[in-house]
């Protein structure tokens, strides 16, 4: 019978005994709800050996290929170690360059450590070692690109960004662990049209994400909607506009509230824009960045118009109030 | 006999039915205001605990859960029988659109309305 492994002891399934239920038996309660695989409030997560493929129906391809699975409806056929939530590992990396793509947005690349691997669009967490301040980046570049490329935008009084912005030299070396996250590409039908939409540096993880979506061969449309309150917010147009001419089925979007946008771009609330431009949305995969009221509303809105609950992916930049 | 529940096709058909349940009663503006500013994720999962329940597959909530769960809408919010039969006709609308037959559908409306008295705590 297999062996469940939790937080360094080992605990041993009996016959048609479920992870939440062995675990359990030996008095270690994990959080749950339904027991039928359906609240997803046992979600657990493989460190080692494969879960069982029917514990993870219902999950979203992301969570899926991290080995996240139900407790409650896992029967384990193999030994396996679990755990809540892993605290990645420290890495230490030199900052290669530090460079400024707009007003208040500093592009900073730092040297991609050995063996650390990630998917485009995940996050890590900066850490700076004097006082173990800790705040999460969204990573820009691809896992296969040398270094790792974070978008950062200048917050008034912000401890990391202020640190960041006016002490940070190339060359210093920078503590971080990682990565998490999940909302990045996994390629499930590389047909499937996808909406990228996000505001300010919320471009970050979409940089990524249609990258690797393009790299990976995605052969579905792929709206990018990048919004700013203003025309100088907006950075990377060139870049986007050139990937855009590249590729076909990519189609880029930059959004202003205010003023006059871009060339081919647009004036709007990002809120309702995307949806207004694109209509009906089933049957899309949507990836939501950056600020966490518009990433609310945005998933709202998308939900109403035809996405699947499964098919939104978000990462919305939640910071700690005063 | 066969479960409702298997019969509708396990969880795989909830998984499509949740999604449409959801919809239409995030745009029912009679009682979209009991879902404002409830985390939309960890609510669809709920969607698909109580689509479950109604189609008398496996679950774990008691009727006190059910008392517990909406004692907050009731008493703070004044959740009463008219959205409760909102709820049902979305419950009925949702799976019509799926193509569920008149009687299959009375059966998961039976079950649904068989918790009225513990979700409106009385
Ligand atoms: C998963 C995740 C990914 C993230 N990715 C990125 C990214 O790629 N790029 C990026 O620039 N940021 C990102 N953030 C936000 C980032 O982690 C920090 O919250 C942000 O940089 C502010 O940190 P700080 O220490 O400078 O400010 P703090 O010292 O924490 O805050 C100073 C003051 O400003 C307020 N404040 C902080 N942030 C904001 C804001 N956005 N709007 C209004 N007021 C604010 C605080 O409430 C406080 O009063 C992400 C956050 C998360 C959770
Ligand atoms: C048909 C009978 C109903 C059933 C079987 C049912 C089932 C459930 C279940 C299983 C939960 C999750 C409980 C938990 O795990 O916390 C829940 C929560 C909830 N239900 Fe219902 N429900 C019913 C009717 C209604 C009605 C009529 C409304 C409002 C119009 C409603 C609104 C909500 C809300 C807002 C929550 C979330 C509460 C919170 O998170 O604070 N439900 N319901």
């Amino acid at each position: 019978m297999p062996t469940i492994t939790f937080e360094g002891k080992d605990y041993a399934c009996r016959e048609g005994e479920s992870v939440l239920e062995c675990l359990e038996r030996h008095g270690v309660l994990l959080p749950s709800s339904c027991r039928a695989g359906a609240c997803k409030t046992c979600m657990v997560r493989a460190l080692a050996g494969t879960p069982p493929k029917e514990a993870q129906q219902g999950l979203k391809d992301t969570l899926v290929v991290q080995n996240y699975f139900l407790a409650c409806i896992a029967k384990p056929t193999e030994d396996l170690t679990i755990g809540l939530a892993k605290e990645g590992e420290l890495y230490r990396a030199q900052v290669l360059e530090k460079r400024m793509l707009a007003p208040n947005i500093l592009r900073l690349r730092l040297e991609k450590p050995d063996g650390f691997r990630y998917w485009a669009g995940q996050f890590i967490n900066l850490v700076r070692e004097e006082d173990g301040l800790v705040r999460s980046y969204s990573l820009a570049s691809l896992p296969e690109e040398p270094f790792l490329e974070l978008h950062i935008k200048r917050i008034p009084h912000g401890r990391m960004t202020g640190w960041l912005f006016a002490d940070v030299q190339e060359g210093d070396a920078l503590a971080f662990r990682g990565p998490a996250g999940d909302s990045f590409y996994v390629q499930h039908d590389p047909e499937q049209p996808l909406l990228l939409a996000g505001t300010g540096t919320g471009l970050a993880p979409l940089y990524g994400i249609a990258r690797a979506a393009l790299a990976q061969g995605h052969t579905g449309p792929i709206h990018l909607f990048h919004g700013s309150l203003v025309r100088e917010g907006l950075y990377y147009v060139e870049e986007l506009r050139a990937l855009a001419a590249q590729h076909a089925q990519f189609h880029y979007y930059p959004v202003v509230l205010q003023g006059t946008p871009p060339e081919g771009g647009l004036v709007g609330d990002m809120k309702s824009l995307p949806v207004e431009r694109l209509g009906d949305l089933t049957g899309y995969r949507a990836y939501l960045c950056g600020d966490p009221e518009l990433v609310e509303a945005l998933r709202r809105a998308v939900f109403l118009a035809g996405v699947g609950m499964n098919d939104i992916y978000t990462d919305p930049f939640v910071f700690a109030p005063a | 006999m066969s479960t409702l529940y298997e019969r509708l096709g396990g969880q795989q058909a909830i998984d499509v039915a949740v999604d449409k349940f959801y919809r239409r009663v995030l745009s029912d503006p009679y009682i979209n205001r009991f879902f404002e500013g409830v985390d939309m994720e960890k609510q669809a999962a709920k969607q698909k605990a109580f689509l479950t329940m109604a189609f008398g597959g496996p679950n774990n909530y008691t009727g006190k859960d059910m008392r517990e769960g909406h004692k907050r809408l009731v008493h703070e919010m004044g959740l009463n029988d008219s959205h409760f039969d909102h709820i049902l006709c979305h419950l009925r609308s949702t799976l019509a659109e799926l193509g569920v037959d008149e009687a299959t559908i009375a059966e998961a409306v039976a079950i649904a309305e068989s918790t009225r008295d513990d979700v409106l705590d009385r």
